[in-house]
Protein backbone atom coordinates (compact mmCIF):
# COMPACT_ATOMS: atom_id res chain seq x y z
CA UNK A 1 0.00 0.00 0.00
CA UNK A 2 2.70 2.16 0.88
CA UNK A 3 4.20 1.33 -2.81
CA UNK A 4 0.85 2.25 -4.36
CA UNK A 5 0.96 5.81 -2.20
CA UNK A 6 4.23 6.48 -3.33
CA UNK A 7 3.15 6.12 -7.09
CA UNK A 8 0.12 8.37 -6.57
CA UNK A 9 2.50 11.22 -5.21
CA UNK A 10 4.69 10.55 -8.09
CA UNK A 11 3.02 9.78 -10.92
CA UNK A 12 -0.45 10.60 -10.47
CA UNK A 13 -0.38 13.98 -8.91
CA UNK A 14 3.15 14.93 -10.65
CA UNK A 15 1.60 13.45 -13.78
CA UNK A 16 -1.29 15.85 -13.66
CA UNK A 17 0.47 19.20 -12.80
CA UNK A 18 2.88 18.51 -15.43
CA UNK A 19 -0.08 17.77 -17.22
CA UNK A 20 -2.28 20.46 -16.79
CA UNK A 21 1.06 22.98 -17.72
CA UNK A 22 1.69 21.21 -20.34
CA UNK A 23 -1.77 21.48 -21.80
CA UNK A 24 -2.36 25.16 -21.13
CA UNK A 25 0.48 25.82 -22.98
CA UNK A 26 -0.30 23.44 -26.02
CA UNK A 27 -3.92 25.15 -26.12
CA UNK A 28 -1.78 28.72 -26.85
CA UNK A 29 0.30 27.08 -29.78
CA UNK A 30 -2.52 25.38 -31.25
CA UNK A 31 -5.02 28.47 -31.27
CA UNK A 32 -2.48 30.66 -32.64
CA UNK A 33 -2.25 27.69 -35.65
CA UNK A 34 -5.67 27.77 -36.21
CA UNK A 35 -5.84 31.28 -36.49
CA UNK A 36 -2.87 32.19 -37.79
CA UNK A 37 -1.38 29.49 -39.47
CA UNK A 38 2.50 29.31 -38.12
CA UNK A 39 4.15 27.75 -34.96
CA UNK A 40 4.61 30.63 -32.86
CA UNK A 41 8.14 29.32 -30.19
CA UNK A 42 7.88 32.60 -28.74
CA UNK A 43 4.77 30.94 -26.92
CA UNK A 44 7.03 29.37 -23.65
CA UNK A 45 8.72 32.71 -23.11
CA UNK A 46 5.16 34.33 -23.00
CA UNK A 47 4.35 32.04 -20.35
CA UNK A 48 7.58 33.21 -18.42
CA UNK A 49 6.85 36.50 -19.15
CA UNK A 50 3.48 36.18 -17.27
CA UNK A 51 5.38 34.58 -14.65
CA UNK A 52 7.50 37.25 -14.58
CA UNK A 53 4.84 39.85 -14.17
CA UNK A 54 3.95 37.81 -11.34
CA UNK A 55 7.15 38.11 -10.05
CA UNK A 56 7.45 41.94 -9.77
CA UNK A 57 3.65 42.63 -8.90
CA UNK A 58 3.98 40.29 -5.77
CA UNK A 59 7.03 41.75 -4.61
CA UNK A 60 5.83 45.43 -5.29
CA UNK A 61 1.96 44.34 -3.20
CA UNK A 62 3.47 41.67 -0.72
CA UNK A 63 1.38 40.37 1.53
CA UNK A 64 -2.10 41.16 -0.37
CA UNK A 65 -2.82 37.79 -0.81
CA UNK A 66 -3.30 37.52 3.58
CA UNK A 67 -6.45 39.48 2.65
CA UNK A 68 -8.55 36.93 0.56
CA UNK A 69 -6.06 33.64 2.27
CA UNK A 70 -4.37 32.59 -1.22
CA UNK A 71 -1.30 33.05 -1.74
CA UNK A 72 -0.14 36.66 -3.36
CA UNK A 73 0.76 35.45 -6.38
CA UNK A 74 -2.44 33.91 -7.36
CA UNK A 75 -4.38 37.08 -6.21
CA UNK A 76 -1.90 38.96 -8.69
CA UNK A 77 -2.29 36.22 -11.40
CA UNK A 78 -5.21 38.35 -13.31
CA UNK A 79 -3.75 41.65 -13.83
CA UNK A 80 -0.47 39.63 -14.82
CA UNK A 81 -2.85 38.02 -17.37
CA UNK A 82 -3.73 41.40 -18.68
CA UNK A 83 -0.13 42.58 -18.67
CA UNK A 84 0.61 39.48 -20.77
CA UNK A 85 -2.01 39.65 -23.28
CA UNK A 86 -1.23 43.53 -24.09
CA UNK A 87 2.03 42.13 -24.43
CA UNK A 88 0.86 39.47 -27.07
CA UNK A 89 -1.25 42.11 -29.07
CA UNK A 90 1.47 44.60 -29.04
CA UNK A 91 4.28 42.01 -30.23
CA UNK A 92 1.42 41.19 -33.10
CA UNK A 93 1.08 44.52 -34.02
CA UNK A 94 5.11 45.41 -34.11
CA UNK A 95 6.40 41.81 -35.45
CA UNK A 96 3.96 39.27 -37.11
CA UNK A 97 1.44 41.93 -38.25
CA UNK A 98 4.18 43.74 -41.03
CA UNK A 99 4.97 39.92 -41.93
CA UNK A 100 1.35 38.99 -42.09
CA UNK A 101 1.00 42.35 -44.28
CA UNK A 102 4.00 41.10 -46.87
CA UNK A 103 2.64 37.95 -47.54
CA UNK A 104 5.73 36.13 -46.40
CA UNK A 105 5.77 32.32 -45.96
CA UNK A 106 4.67 31.48 -42.59
CA UNK A 107 8.12 29.88 -41.97
CA UNK A 108 9.24 33.30 -41.86
CA UNK A 109 6.83 34.48 -38.99
CA UNK A 110 7.98 30.87 -37.61
CA UNK A 111 11.57 32.14 -37.58
CA UNK A 112 10.66 35.72 -36.30
CA UNK A 113 8.94 34.38 -33.49
CA UNK A 114 12.31 32.68 -32.73
CA UNK A 115 13.38 36.21 -32.54
CA UNK A 116 11.04 37.51 -30.17
CA UNK A 117 12.18 34.70 -28.04
CA UNK A 118 15.47 35.73 -27.48
CA UNK A 119 14.47 39.63 -27.11
CA UNK A 120 11.45 38.41 -24.31
CA UNK A 121 14.28 36.09 -22.75
CA UNK A 122 16.86 38.74 -22.64
CA UNK A 123 14.60 41.44 -21.33
CA UNK A 124 13.13 39.33 -18.31
CA UNK A 125 17.18 38.48 -17.87
CA UNK A 126 18.15 42.25 -17.76
CA UNK A 127 15.59 42.73 -14.98
CA UNK A 128 15.40 39.27 -13.13
CA UNK A 129 18.64 38.25 -13.09
CA UNK A 130 19.59 34.61 -13.93
CA UNK A 131 18.76 32.97 -11.23
CA UNK A 132 16.08 31.17 -9.97
CA UNK A 133 13.28 32.73 -7.87
CA UNK A 134 10.70 32.12 -5.35
CA UNK A 135 7.53 33.53 -6.09
CA UNK A 136 6.45 32.98 -2.66
CA UNK A 137 8.24 35.91 -0.93
CA UNK A 138 7.36 38.25 2.60
CA UNK A 139 7.08 35.57 4.60
CA UNK A 140 4.20 33.60 2.63
CA UNK A 141 4.81 30.22 2.25
CA UNK A 142 3.94 26.91 0.60
CA UNK A 143 1.17 24.94 2.05
CA UNK A 144 1.45 21.33 1.74
CA UNK A 145 -1.22 18.69 2.74
CA UNK A 146 -0.61 15.36 3.83
CA UNK A 147 -3.93 13.15 3.56
CA UNK A 148 -3.12 10.08 5.49
CA UNK A 149 -5.29 7.33 4.26
CA UNK A 150 -7.34 5.18 6.58
CA UNK A 151 -5.80 1.64 6.06
CA UNK A 152 -3.58 -0.66 8.32
CA UNK A 153 -0.10 -0.19 7.88
CA UNK A 154 -0.24 2.52 5.61
CA UNK A 155 2.10 5.06 6.87
CA UNK A 156 3.30 7.27 4.04
CA UNK A 157 0.57 9.97 3.12
CA UNK A 158 -0.49 11.15 0.17
CA UNK A 159 1.04 14.62 -0.35
CA UNK A 160 -0.53 17.42 -2.37
CA UNK A 161 0.84 21.65 -1.94
CA UNK A 162 -1.46 24.01 -2.41
CA UNK A 163 -0.04 25.72 -6.04
CA UNK A 164 -0.92 22.72 -6.97
CA UNK A 165 -4.27 22.53 -5.96
CA UNK A 166 -4.85 25.76 -7.37
CA UNK A 167 -3.54 24.66 -10.68
CA UNK A 168 -5.71 21.70 -11.65
CA UNK A 169 -8.53 24.04 -9.88
CA UNK A 170 -7.70 26.63 -12.98
CA UNK A 171 -6.58 24.37 -15.06
CA UNK A 172 -10.29 22.57 -15.30
CA UNK A 173 -11.72 26.34 -15.25
CA UNK A 174 -9.77 27.70 -17.93
CA UNK A 175 -10.89 24.37 -20.12
CA UNK A 176 -14.43 24.78 -19.45
CA UNK A 177 -14.34 29.02 -20.31
CA UNK A 178 -12.43 28.17 -23.58
CA UNK A 179 -15.18 25.35 -24.43
CA UNK A 180 -18.12 27.85 -23.63
CA UNK A 181 -16.56 30.52 -25.17
CA UNK A 182 -15.26 28.64 -28.30
CA UNK A 183 -19.19 27.31 -28.50
CA UNK A 184 -21.53 29.73 -27.32
CA UNK A 185 -20.13 33.42 -28.03
CA UNK A 186 -20.13 34.97 -30.90
CA UNK A 187 -16.41 35.65 -31.18
CA UNK A 188 -15.52 32.04 -30.26
CA UNK A 189 -17.59 31.18 -32.82
CA UNK A 190 -16.38 33.51 -35.08
CA UNK A 191 -12.58 32.36 -34.03
CA UNK A 192 -13.74 28.75 -35.31
CA UNK A 193 -15.26 29.79 -38.73
CA UNK A 194 -11.79 31.63 -39.32
CA UNK A 195 -9.91 28.68 -38.35
CA UNK A 196 -12.12 26.57 -41.09
CA UNK A 197 -11.79 29.41 -43.91
CA UNK A 198 -10.39 32.76 -43.26
CA UNK A 199 -11.73 33.80 -47.11
CA UNK A 200 -14.80 32.68 -46.11
CA UNK A 201 -14.81 34.42 -42.34
CA UNK A 202 -14.06 37.88 -44.21
CA UNK A 203 -17.09 37.35 -46.87
CA UNK A 204 -19.30 37.13 -44.26
CA UNK A 205 -18.21 40.17 -43.05
CA UNK A 206 -16.01 38.97 -39.81
CA UNK A 207 -13.59 41.24 -39.57
CA UNK A 208 -10.22 38.87 -39.03
CA UNK A 209 -7.74 41.92 -37.32
CA UNK A 210 -10.54 41.89 -34.54
CA UNK A 211 -10.27 37.88 -34.34
CA UNK A 212 -6.47 37.90 -34.21
CA UNK A 213 -6.58 40.58 -31.36
CA UNK A 214 -8.99 38.00 -29.44
CA UNK A 215 -6.94 34.97 -30.31
CA UNK A 216 -3.97 37.05 -28.82
CA UNK A 217 -5.76 38.14 -25.84
CA UNK A 218 -6.42 34.57 -25.15
CA UNK A 219 -3.26 33.46 -25.41
CA UNK A 220 -1.59 36.00 -23.48
CA UNK A 221 -3.82 35.11 -20.76
CA UNK A 222 -3.34 31.58 -20.58
CA UNK A 223 0.00 32.02 -21.09
CA UNK A 224 0.46 33.63 -17.90
CA UNK A 225 -1.78 31.40 -15.67
CA UNK A 226 0.76 28.25 -17.33
CA UNK A 227 3.37 30.40 -16.58
CA UNK A 228 2.91 31.11 -13.06
CA UNK A 229 1.32 28.31 -11.64
CA UNK A 230 4.74 26.31 -13.34
CA UNK A 231 6.85 28.92 -11.50
CA UNK A 232 4.88 28.65 -8.16
CA UNK A 233 5.13 24.78 -8.39
CA UNK A 234 8.98 24.96 -8.54
CA UNK A 235 10.77 28.35 -8.77
CA UNK A 236 10.81 31.49 -11.49
CA UNK A 237 13.56 31.13 -13.92
CA UNK A 238 14.30 32.90 -16.99
CA UNK A 239 15.18 30.43 -19.08
CA UNK A 240 11.82 28.53 -18.04
CA UNK A 241 10.97 28.38 -21.92
CA UNK A 242 13.76 26.09 -22.96
CA UNK A 243 12.37 23.32 -20.85
CA UNK A 244 8.67 24.36 -21.96
CA UNK A 245 8.91 24.58 -25.38
CA UNK A 246 9.85 21.08 -26.82
CA UNK A 247 6.84 19.70 -24.42
CA UNK A 248 4.06 21.91 -25.60
CA UNK A 249 4.72 21.92 -29.05
CA UNK A 250 4.70 17.54 -28.71
CA UNK A 251 1.92 18.24 -27.09
CA UNK A 252 -0.16 20.43 -29.43
CA UNK A 253 1.00 18.47 -32.22
CA UNK A 254 -0.13 14.90 -30.34
CA UNK A 255 -3.02 16.35 -30.26
CA UNK A 256 -3.61 17.27 -33.73
CA UNK A 257 -2.66 21.18 -33.91
CA UNK A 258 -5.31 23.27 -34.80
CA UNK A 259 -7.74 21.39 -32.24
CA UNK A 260 -7.68 22.88 -28.55
CA UNK A 261 -9.49 19.41 -26.94
CA UNK A 262 -6.82 17.37 -28.57
CA UNK A 263 -4.00 19.86 -27.48
CA UNK A 264 -5.70 19.59 -24.03
CA UNK A 265 -5.39 16.05 -24.16
CA UNK A 266 -1.85 16.12 -25.80
CA UNK A 267 -0.67 17.97 -22.85
CA UNK A 268 -1.86 15.19 -20.19
CA UNK A 269 -0.43 12.76 -22.68
CA UNK A 270 3.00 14.16 -22.75
CA UNK A 271 2.64 15.19 -19.24
CA UNK A 272 2.13 11.73 -17.73
CA UNK A 273 4.77 9.92 -20.54
CA UNK A 274 7.31 12.22 -18.93
CA UNK A 275 6.34 11.54 -15.20
CA UNK A 276 6.12 7.76 -16.13
CA UNK A 277 9.31 7.55 -17.88
CA UNK A 278 11.03 8.98 -14.97
CA UNK A 279 9.38 7.06 -12.37
CA UNK A 280 11.21 4.14 -9.97
CA UNK A 281 9.49 1.64 -11.49
CA UNK A 282 11.48 -0.55 -8.84
CA UNK A 283 9.38 0.69 -6.13
CA UNK A 284 6.45 -0.91 -7.58
CA UNK A 285 7.77 -4.20 -7.55
CA UNK A 286 9.04 -4.31 -3.81
CA UNK A 287 5.90 -6.26 -2.66
CA UNK A 288 6.31 -9.42 -5.06
CA UNK A 289 10.41 -9.36 -4.71
CA UNK A 290 9.87 -12.67 -3.03
CA UNK A 291 8.73 -14.42 -6.66
CA UNK A 292 10.80 -12.18 -9.16
CA UNK A 293 14.00 -13.38 -10.75
CA UNK A 294 17.18 -12.42 -8.92
CA UNK A 295 18.23 -9.46 -11.41
CA UNK A 296 14.67 -8.04 -11.15
CA UNK A 297 14.42 -8.19 -7.28
CA UNK A 298 18.02 -6.06 -6.81
CA UNK A 299 17.63 -3.65 -9.25
CA UNK A 300 17.52 -0.37 -6.99
CA UNK A 301 16.74 1.70 -9.56
CA UNK A 302 14.18 0.70 -12.67
CA UNK A 303 13.12 3.96 -14.29
CA UNK A 304 13.32 4.34 -17.79
CA UNK A 305 15.46 7.01 -18.16
CA UNK A 306 17.21 9.40 -15.29
CA UNK A 307 14.84 12.56 -14.29
CA UNK A 308 17.97 14.55 -15.79
CA UNK A 309 16.79 13.13 -19.12
CA UNK A 310 13.70 14.05 -18.70
CA UNK A 311 13.25 16.40 -22.01
CA UNK A 312 13.90 13.37 -24.06
CA UNK A 313 10.88 11.77 -23.17
CA UNK A 314 8.73 14.47 -25.09
CA UNK A 315 11.47 14.97 -28.09
CA UNK A 316 11.03 11.14 -28.89
CA UNK A 317 7.07 11.28 -28.64
CA UNK A 318 7.19 14.29 -30.92
CA UNK A 319 9.73 12.08 -33.33
CA UNK A 320 7.43 9.27 -33.39
CA UNK A 321 4.23 11.03 -34.01
CA UNK A 322 5.52 12.85 -36.51
CA UNK A 323 6.20 9.64 -38.08
CA UNK A 324 3.83 7.42 -37.51
CA UNK A 325 0.59 9.73 -37.21
CA UNK A 326 1.58 13.70 -38.66
CA UNK A 327 -2.11 14.70 -37.76
CA UNK A 328 -2.18 13.58 -34.32
CA UNK A 329 -4.69 12.24 -32.16
CA UNK A 330 -7.52 14.59 -33.63
CA UNK A 331 -6.36 14.84 -37.04
CA UNK A 332 -5.18 17.92 -37.03
CA UNK A 333 -3.25 20.07 -39.89
CA UNK A 334 0.54 19.09 -40.71
CA UNK A 335 2.82 22.44 -39.46
CA UNK B 1 -29.70 55.02 -59.65
CA UNK B 2 -28.87 51.39 -60.42
CA UNK B 3 -28.22 48.90 -57.62
CA UNK B 4 -24.72 48.06 -59.17
CA UNK B 5 -22.71 50.00 -61.73
CA UNK B 6 -19.69 48.52 -62.92
CA UNK B 7 -17.80 51.20 -65.45
CA UNK B 8 -14.82 50.21 -67.96
CA UNK B 9 -13.18 47.45 -64.60
CA UNK B 10 -9.69 46.76 -65.30
CA UNK B 11 -7.78 44.05 -62.70
CA UNK B 12 -6.15 41.04 -62.66
CA UNK B 13 -3.97 39.15 -59.99
CA UNK B 14 -0.26 40.57 -58.97
CA UNK B 15 -0.12 42.89 -62.30
CA UNK B 16 -1.47 40.41 -65.13
CA UNK B 17 -4.52 41.67 -66.04
CA UNK B 18 -7.50 39.68 -66.30
CA UNK B 19 -10.38 42.14 -66.95
CA UNK B 20 -9.67 44.35 -69.75
CA UNK B 21 -12.68 46.89 -69.66
CA UNK B 22 -15.69 45.33 -68.04
CA UNK B 23 -19.31 47.16 -68.51
CA UNK B 24 -22.10 46.15 -66.47
CA UNK B 25 -25.71 47.34 -64.82
CA UNK B 26 -28.10 45.81 -62.60
CA UNK B 27 -30.95 47.03 -61.19
CA UNK B 28 -32.45 46.34 -57.80
CA UNK B 29 -34.88 44.00 -58.98
CA UNK B 30 -33.02 42.17 -61.59
CA UNK B 31 -30.88 38.82 -62.19
CA UNK B 32 -27.83 39.38 -64.00
CA UNK B 33 -25.79 36.52 -65.40
CA UNK B 34 -22.25 36.07 -66.75
CA UNK B 35 -21.48 33.71 -69.02
CA UNK B 36 -18.54 33.31 -71.10
CA UNK B 37 -15.64 30.73 -72.26
CA UNK B 38 -13.55 29.41 -69.73
CA UNK B 39 -10.57 32.06 -68.93
CA UNK B 40 -12.74 34.87 -69.82
CA UNK B 41 -12.62 36.80 -66.32
CA UNK B 42 -16.39 35.73 -65.59
CA UNK B 43 -15.59 35.07 -61.86
CA UNK B 44 -12.34 37.35 -61.57
CA UNK B 45 -15.48 40.07 -62.51
CA UNK B 46 -17.31 38.67 -59.25
CA UNK B 47 -14.03 38.93 -57.12
CA UNK B 48 -13.35 42.16 -58.16
CA UNK B 49 -16.85 43.65 -57.37
CA UNK B 50 -16.39 41.88 -54.06
CA UNK B 51 -13.29 43.57 -53.05
CA UNK B 52 -10.91 40.43 -53.45
CA UNK B 53 -8.72 41.83 -55.81
CA UNK B 54 -7.62 44.53 -57.01
CA UNK B 55 -9.00 47.07 -59.35
CA UNK B 56 -6.37 49.22 -61.43
CA UNK B 57 -8.85 51.14 -63.46
CA UNK B 58 -12.61 51.50 -63.34
CA UNK B 59 -15.22 52.53 -61.01
CA UNK B 60 -17.69 50.18 -59.66
CA UNK B 61 -20.77 51.52 -57.67
CA UNK B 62 -23.18 50.07 -55.31
CA UNK B 63 -26.39 53.01 -55.25
CA UNK B 64 -24.28 55.26 -56.97
CA UNK B 65 -21.68 55.02 -54.13
CA UNK B 66 -18.29 53.92 -55.34
CA UNK B 67 -16.92 50.96 -53.51
CA UNK B 68 -14.56 49.05 -55.48
CA UNK B 69 -11.45 48.13 -53.69
CA UNK B 70 -13.13 48.43 -50.18
CA UNK B 71 -12.60 44.92 -48.20
CA UNK B 72 -15.44 42.36 -47.89
CA UNK B 73 -16.32 43.19 -44.36
CA UNK B 74 -16.81 46.80 -45.46
CA UNK B 75 -19.24 45.57 -48.80
CA UNK B 76 -21.31 43.16 -46.23
CA UNK B 77 -21.96 45.96 -43.92
CA UNK B 78 -23.28 47.95 -47.31
CA UNK B 79 -25.74 45.13 -48.43
CA UNK B 80 -23.35 42.93 -50.57
CA UNK B 81 -23.37 39.40 -50.01
CA UNK B 82 -20.98 36.62 -51.74
CA UNK B 83 -20.93 33.02 -52.18
CA UNK B 84 -18.00 31.22 -53.59
CA UNK B 85 -17.79 28.88 -55.59
CA UNK B 86 -15.76 26.24 -53.70
CA UNK B 87 -15.09 26.44 -49.93
CA UNK B 88 -18.56 27.87 -49.12
CA UNK B 89 -18.72 26.71 -46.31
CA UNK B 90 -17.36 26.03 -42.87
CA UNK B 91 -16.73 22.46 -42.53
CA UNK B 92 -16.55 21.94 -38.71
CA UNK B 93 -19.02 24.62 -38.09
CA UNK B 94 -22.72 22.79 -37.11
CA UNK B 95 -25.13 24.40 -40.10
CA UNK B 96 -26.79 26.35 -37.58
CA UNK B 97 -23.34 28.03 -36.92
CA UNK B 98 -22.47 28.45 -40.23
CA UNK B 99 -25.87 30.58 -40.40
CA UNK B 100 -25.15 32.18 -37.35
CA UNK B 101 -21.64 33.60 -39.19
CA UNK B 102 -24.22 35.26 -41.87
CA UNK B 103 -25.42 37.14 -39.47
CA UNK B 104 -22.39 38.56 -37.43
CA UNK B 105 -22.23 42.16 -38.37
CA UNK B 106 -25.89 41.98 -37.35
CA UNK B 107 -26.17 39.42 -34.03
CA UNK B 108 -30.07 41.48 -33.35
CA UNK B 109 -31.16 39.82 -36.37
CA UNK B 110 -29.85 36.29 -35.88
CA UNK B 111 -32.87 34.77 -34.67
CA UNK B 112 -35.31 36.55 -36.93
CA UNK B 113 -33.48 35.40 -39.85
CA UNK B 114 -32.80 31.85 -39.22
CA UNK B 115 -36.51 31.41 -38.93
CA UNK B 116 -36.50 32.89 -42.36
CA UNK B 117 -33.86 30.55 -43.88
CA UNK B 118 -35.13 27.36 -41.85
CA UNK B 119 -38.65 28.09 -44.07
CA UNK B 120 -36.94 28.63 -47.02
CA UNK B 121 -34.87 25.83 -47.27
CA UNK B 122 -36.30 23.24 -44.54
CA UNK B 123 -33.69 20.25 -45.14
CA UNK B 124 -31.70 22.98 -43.53
CA UNK B 125 -33.73 22.68 -39.95
CA UNK B 126 -33.26 19.01 -39.58
CA UNK B 127 -29.57 19.18 -40.28
CA UNK B 128 -28.69 22.11 -38.07
CA UNK B 129 -26.69 20.48 -35.75
CA UNK B 130 -24.54 18.76 -38.44
CA UNK B 131 -21.17 19.77 -39.08
CA UNK B 132 -21.88 21.51 -42.81
CA UNK B 133 -18.85 19.49 -44.08
CA UNK B 134 -20.54 16.13 -43.85
CA UNK B 135 -23.51 17.65 -45.93
CA UNK B 136 -24.24 16.37 -49.79
CA UNK B 137 -22.92 19.24 -52.34
CA UNK B 138 -26.50 20.45 -52.76
CA UNK B 139 -27.19 21.02 -49.74
CA UNK B 140 -23.84 22.29 -48.94
CA UNK B 141 -25.08 24.70 -51.33
CA UNK B 142 -28.12 25.91 -49.67
CA UNK B 143 -26.10 26.47 -46.44
CA UNK B 144 -23.83 28.65 -48.28
CA UNK B 145 -26.74 30.10 -49.81
CA UNK B 146 -28.48 30.92 -46.55
CA UNK B 147 -25.01 32.00 -44.48
CA UNK B 148 -25.32 34.96 -47.32
CA UNK B 149 -28.98 35.66 -47.22
CA UNK B 150 -28.53 36.13 -43.16
CA UNK B 151 -27.40 39.15 -43.32
CA UNK B 152 -30.12 40.76 -45.42
CA UNK B 153 -28.27 41.28 -48.58
CA UNK B 154 -29.94 43.71 -51.40
CA UNK B 155 -27.37 42.30 -53.83
CA UNK B 156 -25.93 39.12 -53.94
CA UNK B 157 -22.83 37.51 -55.98
CA UNK B 158 -22.96 33.89 -56.69
CA UNK B 159 -20.52 32.58 -58.61
CA UNK B 160 -21.32 29.10 -60.40
CA UNK B 161 -23.86 28.12 -57.62
CA UNK B 162 -24.25 24.92 -59.82
CA UNK B 163 -21.56 23.81 -60.58
CA UNK B 164 -21.16 20.00 -59.73
CA UNK B 165 -24.66 19.68 -59.05
CA UNK B 166 -27.04 16.89 -60.05
CA UNK B 167 -29.73 17.95 -62.49
CA UNK B 168 -32.29 17.63 -60.18
CA UNK B 169 -30.56 20.14 -57.44
CA UNK B 170 -29.41 22.41 -60.34
CA UNK B 171 -33.00 22.91 -61.42
CA UNK B 172 -33.86 23.63 -57.38
CA UNK B 173 -30.86 26.30 -57.16
CA UNK B 174 -32.10 28.05 -60.34
CA UNK B 175 -35.92 27.87 -58.56
CA UNK B 176 -34.10 29.34 -55.37
CA UNK B 177 -32.41 32.24 -56.79
CA UNK B 178 -35.62 32.80 -58.90
CA UNK B 179 -37.12 33.18 -55.55
CA UNK B 180 -34.60 35.37 -53.47
CA UNK B 181 -34.76 37.66 -56.35
CA UNK B 182 -38.34 37.88 -56.12
CA UNK B 183 -37.92 38.76 -52.21
CA UNK B 184 -36.53 41.83 -53.90
CA UNK B 185 -32.93 40.83 -53.70
CA UNK B 186 -30.76 42.06 -56.55
CA UNK B 187 -28.44 38.73 -58.36
CA UNK B 188 -25.60 38.91 -60.31
CA UNK B 189 -24.20 35.23 -61.10
CA UNK B 190 -21.80 33.39 -63.13
CA UNK B 191 -22.74 30.19 -64.63
CA UNK B 192 -21.15 27.40 -66.82
CA UNK B 193 -25.03 26.40 -67.56
CA UNK B 194 -25.46 29.26 -69.74
CA UNK B 195 -28.27 28.56 -71.74
CA UNK B 196 -30.55 27.83 -67.91
CA UNK B 197 -28.79 30.35 -66.55
CA UNK B 198 -29.49 32.89 -69.29
CA UNK B 199 -33.00 31.75 -69.35
CA UNK B 200 -34.17 33.35 -65.84
CA UNK B 201 -31.55 36.05 -66.59
CA UNK B 202 -32.98 39.93 -66.71
CA UNK B 203 -29.76 41.02 -67.89
CA UNK B 204 -27.01 38.64 -69.39
CA UNK B 205 -23.45 39.94 -69.78
CA UNK B 206 -21.07 37.57 -72.54
CA UNK B 207 -17.25 38.13 -71.83
CA UNK B 208 -14.57 37.20 -73.87
CA UNK B 209 -11.10 37.87 -72.66
CA UNK B 210 -11.73 40.27 -70.42
CA UNK B 211 -14.16 42.47 -72.02
CA UNK B 212 -17.76 42.24 -72.67
CA UNK B 213 -18.63 40.56 -76.40
CA UNK B 214 -22.42 40.49 -75.86
CA UNK B 215 -24.66 42.23 -73.26
CA UNK B 216 -28.32 42.27 -73.70
CA UNK B 217 -31.40 40.84 -71.82
CA UNK B 218 -31.26 36.86 -71.17
CA UNK B 219 -33.55 36.31 -73.42
CA UNK B 220 -32.54 38.57 -76.55
CA UNK B 221 -28.74 36.26 -75.78
CA UNK B 222 -30.85 33.39 -75.98
CA UNK B 223 -32.17 33.95 -79.52
CA UNK B 224 -29.40 35.66 -81.38
CA UNK B 225 -27.78 32.75 -83.26
CA UNK B 226 -24.52 34.65 -83.21
CA UNK B 227 -24.18 34.19 -79.25
CA UNK B 228 -25.94 30.62 -79.79
CA UNK B 229 -23.18 29.45 -82.36
CA UNK B 230 -20.04 30.86 -80.42
CA UNK B 231 -20.90 30.84 -76.39
CA UNK B 232 -24.23 27.94 -75.91
CA UNK B 233 -22.91 25.38 -78.33
CA UNK B 234 -24.84 25.61 -81.36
Amino acid sequence: MNELVFFINNVVVAGSVTGSIYAIGAVGVTLVFSIMRFAHFAHADMMTFGAFMVLLLTAAFPGVGSVVGLPTPVVMLPLAMVLTALLAVGIDKAFYKPLRAHGVKPIVIVIGSLGVTLMLQGLIRLFAGTSGQNLYMAGERKEIYRLALPFDGVRAPIVITEPQIILLVLTIACVVGLHLFLNRSRLGKAMRAMSDNPDLARASGINTNTIVAVTWVIVGGLAAIAGTLLSLDVTFKPDLSFFLLLPIFAAAIVGGVGHPYGAIAGGFVVGFAETLAVFNWAVLLRPFRDSLPDWLAKAGNLAFVGTEYKIVVPFFILVAILVWRPTGIFKGKVI
Amino acid sequence: MPLLEARNVHGGYGGMNILNGVDMVIDADEIGVIVGPNGAGKSTMLKAIFGLLTVSQGDILLRGEPIHNLPPNKLVQKGMGFIPQEKNVFPSLSVKENLEMGAFLKPHNTQRMLKTIYGFFPPLYDKRRQPAGELSGGQRQMVAMGRALMAEPELLLLDEPTAGLSPLYMNEIFERVKEINAAGVGILMVEQNAKQALAIADKGFVLAAGQNRFTDTGAALLADPEVAKSFLGG
